[in-house]
Formats: C-alpha cells, sequence, structure tokens
C-alpha cells in the first residue's frame, strides 16, 4: 500500500495488531531460587548470596511459594496449569550473573488461558511461565541513557527474584483494549495476593509487540517491541506512536525491520533499542541442577477451592442481581461497592436506585455504610419521605459514621413535606402573587424558581423542588 | 603408603585416644610435602600454617576429653575445584587466579566437622576437563610411581597427593572418569559415588548431569569412611538423594558369598591393553574364589557412550562457563565496553581445551543442531540405562578395567580424541549416575599400578566396596600382582 | 576436511561464547572439533525412536524450599573479590557498543 494519503483517522485503512508481555514480580519473601531477602529499595547488594550471584559452585533451590503463587496468577487467568521444566536460556548480559537466565521454556507452568476486561474483548493468554529476574543496571554519565554512558554499575538485588511472564496472543488492535486488558490484570493480580503490580516500581513491567497491517488481512508483519512503559497512560501513547512510525515507513515504501525500541515518555517516542548482536540462539536446554515440577490434581483443586471473587466474577454477580450487563457494574466493582450494592437489593431496595446512587455518590468508597441502612434510606427516598437533596447529605453521613437514615434524618430535622400540604401552601402564594402566577402561565419559565424559592422558605428548605415544580405544572394545565 | 605409613582409619584411632598428636602426623605429611612437592607438583596451594592451627585445636579438642569426629587429625587435601571459604579456589585456571570463594562446599564444611585438616588444594585440569592434569595452566602434576609419566585426570593432583604420602585421602570430582582413571594410575581406591549421594554445593561445576565428589584413599576401608563422612542430603542441592544413605562402613567384612558378579563385555575389547584384561579376569577369579558366581553382562550402548558424553559434559560446561566473564569476580581484561571485555578476559584466561569445549558444547546446543547433537546424547542416556538396568536384574556388580591403559607418558595423547579414549570404561556411569570404583589390581610389567572397576547400581555401594574388600584382600595376598 | 563443522560454524559459536579465536588458530581448532564430533556422530547408529530424552539420572520431582528469609552474604566480602566495584556496585565498562 503506497502513497496513502494522510486523512485524519490516520490509520485508515490500517489495524493495528498488539501483543503484550507482562512480567510480574511475585510479592514472596524470598527470591526464587535462595533464601535471600526479595524486598525493593535495599542497600545495593546487601541481598545477595552465591546463589542468586551465580558464583562458582552454587546451586538453585526452587521457592515453593513462588510457585503456589504463579499456579493461583495461571488459574486466575484461566490457564491449564501443567507439569513444568526449568531450563537455561544463554546469553552475556552483566546484569545476569551466571550469563544464562533459568526460564521455562517449552514446558511452561501454565498455558492457554485468557481475561476479560471490563469494557469487552476476551484477550487470550498464550503462556504465564515462570523466571528469575535479573540485576539492576545503572548507567553512569550521558545522561543516564545507555548509549552514552562512560561505564555502569550493577546491583544484584534483583537477581533471582522470581518473575511470572504473561504472553497474551496478538489479539488486541487498538491502544484502549491494550491499557484495559494491563488494567484489569492489576486488579486480578491485586485480588489474589501475588504481586504488588506497580508499574511505577518495576514489579509489573509491560512490553508491547507492535505490528500493523491492511484493514481486514489476517497476516502479521513486521513486529518491534517496546520496552519502559511506566504506566498504563504511557502504553496508549507508545503503541499509537510506533503504530504510527510503522504506517509512516510503509507509506514512504518503505519497511519496519523487527527490532527492541525503547520507550522515551518525555520526548514521546519510541527509540532505536540496543544493537542486536547474532541473532539471538539462546541454546535454551533443560536445567540440570533442578528437577521437575509436577503438580497434582489435587494441588490445582485447593488453588481453585481457595481462589477469592476475581472482578469479572464480582462483575457478574452484581450485574445479575441488577438485571444489568456487567460493563454497567464495573465501576461498582471497582471502587470496591459490589457488597454493599448486592445487600442493598438483597434487602429489597430497587436496583436502578442502588445503581445510580454506587455510580454517582460514593465515588470515595462505602466507608461506614451498611447495606441495610443504605437500602432503608433508598426506600425512604422512593417513598418520597427524603429530598433528594436530603438523601445526599444522609448518605454522606452515612459513610463518614454509618448508623440509621431515619435517625440521621430527623436529627438533622429533616422531614419529606407532604405532597398535599405543598398543594395548599402553593395555593396560598399564588393567590398572593397573582402577576407572577400570570407570567408563569404565559409561559415565563424564569419566574418558576420565585415560586419554588418562597415554598422552601415556607417549609426550611425540606420541600423537595421537584415535587414542587410537578404540582405547579399540574396547576397550570388545569 | 603415605610417609607417616598409617591409614586413615588408623591416625583417627590414634589421635582420638590419645596416642598420636594430630600435629604430629600433619608434621610428617608436610615432611613429604618438602621433600617432593617441587618435583611432583600435586598442589596448586599448600596450606602448612592453617593445617598446623586445625591440627592443634584437633588436639586441644582431645586433651578437653572432646571427640573431634571420625577423621581426627587425618590430612586431607582438596581438589582445587572445590569452594573453600577464603581460601583461593583455581579450577587451575588463570581466569579464576586468586579467587576466594566466601563460602565453603558442603563436603569441605563436612570433612572439616569431622576433625580433618586440610593440607591443601590439588592440581586439577583446568576446569575437570582433561584426563592427564597436563590441561593445568599452572603445570602438570607428576606421577608420584614414575615422573616421567601422567598421575591421570582431571584430579590428578589429588590423585598424586595421596600416592605420594603427602595426605592420607584426597578428595576429588568425577565427571567422565576423573576419579578413578587417577586412582588407576597411581595405584590407589577411587570412588564415584552414586549421582545424588554426595552434595555437589561448592563443587565448581562442569558437567552438571554428570559432576560427582568421591575421595581418593590407600585402602577400601579408608574409602568407605571417608564416602560416609561426605554423602547425605543436601538441601541446597535440589539433585541431592532425599534419604539418608546406608553406612558402607558398617558394612564392610560381610565378604562376597552368593554375590553375582558379571564382566561387562563390551569394555573387554581391543580398544583395552592386555594388561588390563588380565587384570579383570583375575579379579574376577578371585572374587569367585571368595564365593562370587561369575558371568557375561552385555550392554552394547557402552560403545556410544563416548560419542553421548563428548556432546553433553561440552553442552553443560558452555553454560556453566559463560559466568567467567571478568563482572562479578576472577580475571578480568578491559576493553572500551562490556562486550569486547567478556571476550578478552576469556579469550586470555581459558586455555585451549576449555576453548575446545566451549565451542563445542555450543555448537551442540545451537539452533538447528540440537536435536541431532544434544538431544540425540541425551536418548542415548535413556537407553544405557535401560540396558544396564537390565544386566543389574542377572548382577549384583559388574567388572571391567578402569582404563585401557596404565599411567601413559606426558605428551603421548596431545591429540584431544586420544585423550578421550582414556575415558572410555568409566564415561558409562556418569551418563547413568550409577555407582563405581577402581581399585588396584596388579601392575604392569614396569611395575605401573593397574586398576580394576567396580560397578553398581544407583545406591547400590554396599555391595560394590563389600566386592571392593574382597578384591583388596586377593591382591594383598597374591602380593599385588596379577 | 570439516564435514561435520565449518570454519564458519567455529567463528559463530566462538562469538556466541564471547571467545576470539584468531585466524591462525581458526583450522586448528576446526580440525579438532570436526574429529570429535565424527566420533560422536557414531550415535547416528542407533534406533532413538521413541526414547525419551534424560536429563536426571535421578526420578526426582517437586523438590522445594520454604519461603523465608536467611542471612544473606556480607556485601564487602563478595565486592572484595570484584575486579572493580563503585558505592557498593560492580563496575564494568560501558554495556553497549559491541565491536562487531
Amino acid at each position: 500500500m503506497t502513497g496513502v494519503a494522510q486523512t485524519e483517522n490516520e490509520l485508515d485503512g490500517w489495524q493495528i495488531v498488539i501483543g503484550l508481555e507482562v512480567h510480574v514480580e511475585l510479592a514472596t519473601n524470598t527470591k526464587l531460587f535462595c533464601g535471600c531477602a526479595n524486598k525493593f529499595g535495599a542497600e545495593p547488594n546487601t541481598n545477595t548470596c552465591p546463589t542468586c550471584l551465580g558464583l562458582p559452585g552454587s546451586l538453585p533451590v526452587i521457592n515453593g511459594t513462588a510457585i503456589d503463587y504463579a499456579m493461583k496468577l495461571g488459574r486466575a487467568l484461566h490457564c491449564t496449569v501443567n507439569p513444568a521444566v526449568f531450563a537455561r536460556k544463554n546469553y552475556f548480559y552483566p546484569d545476569m550473573p551466571k550469563d544464562f537466565q533459568t526460564t521455562q521454556y517449552d514446558q511452561p507452568t501454565n498455558a492457554a488461558g485468557y481475561l476479560d476486561p471490563p469494557t469487552g474483548g476476551r484477550v487470550t493468554i498464550e503462556r504465564a511461565h515462570i523466571e528469575e529476574d535479573t540485576g539492576k543496571s545503572t548507567h553512569i554519565g550521558g545522561g543516564g541513557r545507555i548509549s552514552d554512558a562512560q561505564y555502569t554499575l550493577i546491583d544484584y538485588n534483583r537477581a533471582g527474584v522470581p518473575l511470572v511472564e504473561i504472553v497474551t496472543e496478538p489479539c488486541m488492535h487498538d491502544a484502549e483494549h491494550a491499557k484495559a486488558y494491563v488494567s484489569e490484570l492489576r486488579d486480578v493480580l491485586l485480588t489474589i495476593g501475588v504481586s504488588d503490580a506497580k508499574m511505577e516500581e518495576g514489579s509489573m513491567r509491560v512490553d508491547a509487540n507492535v505490528s500493523i497491517r491492511p484493514a481486514g488481512s489476517d497476516e502479521l508483519r513486521t513486529r518491534c517491541e517496546v520496552k519502559n512503559i511506566n504506566s498504563v497512560r504511557s502504553l496508549g501513547r507508545a503503541i499509537n506512536y510506533e503504530a504510527r512510525r510503522h504506517l509512516n515507513l510503509y507509506n514512504a515504501d518503505d519497511a519496519p525491520f523487527q527490532e527492541t525500541r525503547h520507550w522515551d515518555e518525555n520526548a514521546g517516542r519510541t527509540l532505536p533499542g540496543r544493537a542486536k548482536e547474532d541473532a539471538d540462539d539462546y541454546r535454551y536446554f533443560p536445567e540440570p541442577d533442578l528437577v521437575p515440577l509436577v503438580p497434582t490434581a489435587d494441588d490445582i483443586a485447593a488453588i481453585d477451592a481457595a481462589m477469592p471473587a476475581l472482578p469479572s466474577d464480582r462483575r457478574e454477580a452484581l450485574a445479575a442481581a441488577a438485571g444489568t450487563e456487567p460493563s454497567a457494574a464495573a465501576l461498582a466493582v471497582e471502587r470496591g461497592l459490589d457488597p454493599l450494592a448486592l445487600g442493598a437489593i438483597e434487602a429489597g431496595a430497587p436496583a436502578d436506585s442502588v445503581m445510580k446512587h454506587v455510580n454517582n455518590n460514593l465515588a470515595d468508597g462505602p466507608g461506614k455504610l451498611e447495606a441495610a441502612a443504605f437500602a432503608k434510606l433508598i426506600t425512604m427516598e422512593t417513598g418520597g419521605d427524603l429530598t433528594s437533596n436530603q438523601v445526599k447529605d444522609v448518605l454522606v453521613e452515612l459513610v463518614d459514621n454509618g448508623g440509621d437514615p431515619a435517625d440521621i434524618a430527623a436529627a438533622k430535622g429533616f422531614e419529606a413535606v407532604d405532597t398535599g400540604e405543598l398543594e395548599s401552601m402553593l395555593g396560598a402564594i399564588i393567590a398572593e402573587s397573582p402577576d407572577e402566577w400570570a407570567r408563569y402561565l404565559d409561559g415565563d419559565k424564569k419566574v418558576q424558581g420565585f415560586f419554588v424559592g418562597k415554598i422552601m422558605k415556607a417549609t426550611q428548605g425540606q420541600a423537595d423542588g421537584k415535587v414542587v415544580n410537578q404540582l405547579m405544572a399540574s396547576k397550570a394545565k388545569g | 603408603m603415605s610417609g607417616a605409613g598409617a591409614t586413615a582409619i588408623e591416625i583417627a584411632a590414634g589421635v582420638r585416644s590419645g596416642e598420636r598428636s594430630a600435629r604430629e602426623v600433619l608434621e610428617q605429611h608436610l615432611a613429604a610435602i618438602e621433600e617432593r612437592e617441587a618435583e611432583i607438583h600435586a598442589f596448586n596451594l599448600v596450606l602448612a600454617d592453617e593445617a598446623r592451627a586445625r591440627a592443634d585445636e584437633v588436639d586441644a579438642a582431645v586433651a578437653a576429653g572432646d571427640d573431634p569426629g571420625p577423621l581426627a587429625g587425618v590430612p586431607v587435601a582438596l581438589k582445587d575445584n572445590l569452594c573453600t571459604r577464603g581460601i583461593p579456589t583455581t579450577c587451575s585456571s588463570r581466569i579464576l587466579e586468586g579467587w576466594q570463594p566466601p563460602y565453603d562446599a558442603t563436603v569441605v564444611s563436612a570433612l572439616a566437622d569431622s576433625g580433618a585438616v586440610f593440607v591443601g588444594k590439588t592440581n586439577l585440569d583446568e576446569f575437570a576437563m582433561g584426563s592427564s592434569t597436563e590441561n593445568s595452566a599452572f603445570g602438570p602434576t607428576r606421577n608420584p610411581l614414575d615422573t616421567d609419566r601422567v598421575p591421570g585426570g582431571s584430579s590428578g593432583g589429588s590423585a598424586a597427593a595421596v600416592a605420594a604420602g603427602f595426605s592420607a585421602l584426597s578428595i576429588g570430582s568425577d565427571t567422565g572418569g576423573s576419579i578413578r582413571q587417577p586412582a588407576a594410575y597411581c595405584g590407589l581406591v577411587g570412588v564415584k559415588p552414586t549421582y545424588g549421594l554426595v552434595s555437589r554445593y561448592g563443587l565448581i561445576a562442569f558437567g552438571s548431569s554428570l559432576d560427582q565428589i568421591g575421595p581418593f584413599a590407600h585402602t577400601v576401608a579408608d574409602a568407605a569412611l571417608t564416602l560416609d563422612v561426605i554423602s547425605g542430603h543436601d538441601p541446597r542441592d535440589s539433585t541431592s538423594v532425599p534419604a539418608a544413605p546406608a553406612s558402607i562402613s558398617e558394612a564392610l567384612g560381610a565378604g562376597v558369598d552368593g554375590m553375582r558378579v558379571g564382566i561387562v563385555t563390551e569394555l573387554m575389547g581391543d580398544a583395552m591393553d592386555a594388561n588390563c584384561l588380565d587384570a579383570v579376569r583375575s579379579a574376577a577369579q578371585a572374587l569367585e574364589a571368595a564365593g562370587a558366581t561369575v558371568g557375561e553382562a552385555s550392554i552394547p550402548a557402552a560403545l556410544y557412550g563416548l560419542g553421548a558424553y563428548y556432546l553433553i559434559a561440552p553442552a553443560e560446561a558452555s553454560s556453566n562457563l559463560a559466568r567467567y566473564d571478568g563482572v562479578r569476580y576472577g580475571m578480568r581484561v578491559d576493553a572500551a565496553n562490556t562486550g569486547d571485555m567478556n571476550e578478552a578476559t576469556r579469550t586470555g584466561g581459558f586455555g585451549d581445551e576449555v576453548k575446545r569445549r566451549i565451542m563445542l558444547g555450543t555448537y551442540a546446543l545451537s539452533a538447528g543442531y540440537y536435536d541431532a547433537y544434544y538431544g540425540s546424547a541425551q536418548k542415548v542416556r535413556t537407553l544405557l540405562i535401560r540396558e544396564f538396568d537390565a544386566a543389574y536384574a542377572d548382577y549384583d556388580i559388574l567388572l571391567s578395567p578402569t582404563t585401557p591403559t596404565t599411567a601413559f607418558k606426558f605428551g603421548a595423547k596431545a591429540d584431544p580424541v586420544s585423550m578421550y579414549l582414556c575415558d572410555l570404561a568409566t564415561i558409562p556411569t556418569n551418563l547413568t549416575g550409577h555407582a563405581a570404583m577402581s581399585v588396584p589390581f596388579g601392575a604392569d610389567a614396569d611395575n605401573m599400578p593397574i586398576g580394576v572397576q567396580l560397578l553398581a547400581p544407583a545406591l547400590g555401594e554396599v555391595p560394590m566396596f563389600q566386592a571392593a574388600e574382597a578384591l583388596e584382600a586377593a591382591a594383598l595376598s597374591a602380593g599385588g600382582a596379577a | 576436511m570439516s564435514d561435520r563443522i565449518s570454519r564458519a560454524d567455529v567463528s559463530h559459536v566462538a562469538r556466541l561464547a564471547r571467545l576470539d579465536i584468531e585466524e591462525s588458530e581458526l583450522d586448528r581448532f576446526t580440525e579438532q572439533l570436526d574429529a570429535i564430533l565424527e566420533h560422536a556422530a557414531a550415535l547416528d547408529a542407533l534406533d532413538l525412536d521413541g526414547v525419551p530424552p534424560m536429563s536426571h539420572p535421578l526420578p526426582l520431582t517437586n523438590v522445594f524450599r520454604v519461603d523465608e528469609v536467611v542471612p544473606s552474604l556480607d556485601r564487602d566480602e563478595v565486592l572484595s573479590q570484584a575486579p572493580a566495584a563503585e558505592d557498593g556496585q560492580f563496575r564494568v565498562p560501558p554495556v553497549l557498543g559491541e565491536s562487531q
């Protein structure tokens, strides 16, 4: 496709193809193959030992909890958990103490899973395997960038920390989908408690594989791997930039070549990464210092039995109770309001009112508000005992301090004003102000506030403004 | 026999009872070192001062009424690929020259806890790659029985140390025969235990699925005692046998009545010198005379062991030796960038044999060749195990020559392949992980010792040692001649 | 001369293994490696169909340790062995700019 004009929709005629590789640091006490502390932010090289330094003569021993966490992660992503074998991935890099990484190759622990983001679009997961992390390099001189450094310092505290690498199929086609996947993945990780998943600290690292193809085709063209993405927002920017870069190349009768690129958040673009040496031949072979992992059906059943309710489960449960779509329940679940909402619905409060309040008036979460009180408050609202402003007031009080809505309303002196009472009040005010009423009847909307104001004054603000308007409208009719 | 003229068992008994002082025993051995070490070069490092301090400690413990352990006061030499904290551990390579490990190998701790006195770190073929100790970066070791000949390898220094009376025991490592072959060449008992019986934690890795640590000794009983001390489950080694091993020492003396012994047909072919074959036949007769039955066992895959080994061992080594990159320890040759620094360091720091095996191993694992080379070799291991298992249905232990020849002269095997052929008989048990040992049985026309190899199934050390004991007794009563 | 491994192969694996083999040595190494591989080629005579590979002599599985912290090494002792160190870290020349 050549000479395609740049239209406002810059990828007109093309489709972005995105696959994500997410590395998750497991929050175990110790590293994957040794008993050194797995702790972020310690003094350099104070959490090291012969094994994670790769000293001559050292040997690895697997951390059982890391395997449990990895299997839990796999099951939360609906993967099949398989017998697995660790393998050596051989290449030279100074942050790798053994100049090979112990990882899983053709027999990974988890395979063939999926994740459903709240906004839809199932993301299929090819595998989620276990591997050890590398040390950390700091490049000195030249502004901290690799290419201009004078020398490099290495801290091996992170070497040997357990990672799970989650690889998706190239099944996402826009940045928003990719972002939704990463956000949902993060929520799952936090829910099951295997990682603190902080992109800014590096305990969750997202690399994006990006290519583009003519819309409607199913070919897979040259992709580039983009690294150094430190937030969900950056992920979106990086994907869009890279897709555009590929488009510009194709439009110029050129093409991208397969490489790893580095996202520069400040410049807002990807840059060529480190020079590729001889095509990486990692010479994988089974790790002779470790024996195979063979999980039993009982092991997996135990993990499934202990699995907490995942975000998708919670959205579905709330949607079913509220008679709505899971995507409509997403905000409530995100804010941890679903137990409250479910409880209120179960106690008889109308679902749409419950959801309306949950989505609009509880941005900071449930606080001390309990389901029974919530249900009672909504009943008072729909029964006309309180105005909508009064309801909001009571709600704030319930969130901050808990309690019973009727007691709070009484304490605040809130009483709904009887509709019949309002009607006679209105009649009296109309009698007092015939000119204003005439203007209202003429269609002057602005004078409406005059009457509402008078009634509010007469009822000390306890009249429901909406009801007053309705009464005026029906009186005007007839 | 050692200059002190005593076995390890005798020394320990004497020291524990207070009859002898550990210091006095040590001084005798140090005197032997003083006299002949310059000629033999068994050691990369003699630890005279440290040993004296340790011997004094042992004596003080005995005087205080404590028991220093079953190897109390026994001078022990350690192959220089075993990590000793604060003491240089070089693998006889320039790339680790001067490196002081910050930890002790598990077997080193076990020996120290048993009262042993370490006299030094012994010379080896660089990174344990070789069969003559001619590949050491620090010069060869000479066979104490004939200094024009090699002591064998890779644990040549450990073998020489015991043969020359520098120590009563020594520890080596065996990946393709590196304990058994030097033991045969130097007239000693040398044992490669069942894989996993002895912890590899702290043994600088060469071929991880093949390496095992084992003892050199003058007598079967000494070797049994040493193996008892150093074997056992180690939680730091994932490939360590979980169950506590049965005591070998306590099983000695049972004899071989009714034991079924099989001579391995394929290892009795014309690759072997006539005198080595004769020694095996004599050994078989001796066992028969002691009550065993002897037959023939066929292990056709045994002839393919060399081919499989020279793909698997270098492959694992190429990966194990990648860490020697000048970054964290050892030699560094500086350069403008890390990649060049890695290359300059490794090129300058490794000898030819090491480079050869690294390249070979890299090739055997490389894309497109894995299945044909490394992958196939791992299948041959399975075949070998099946054939050995079948043989062990009919026999309790097997018999073969340890080596095709007796100790050869320096420079006689300059061609790498001719050197590799030394390991023909020893390699199969590294591939299977089974137990094997070499016992001296007779000598050749030049009075160089011949070793006979005993093979046993995994964790079959007890019957193997019992048979070894019977051979030892027969060799003694025959005056040592076949 | 070299049926099983060529000069180019040797050059390639040397690079992969961070070894600089000089031109003058390349022929010698190639010849030696070829001879060894020739010997290893004997394996071709075996029927290995359906034979599973064996990575471990022992039939062990599921060997784990408990997730409890044990003391780490003393940093000074470790760094005392480093060819170059600074600020508690290992120091190396710049990582990029391969000579090839």
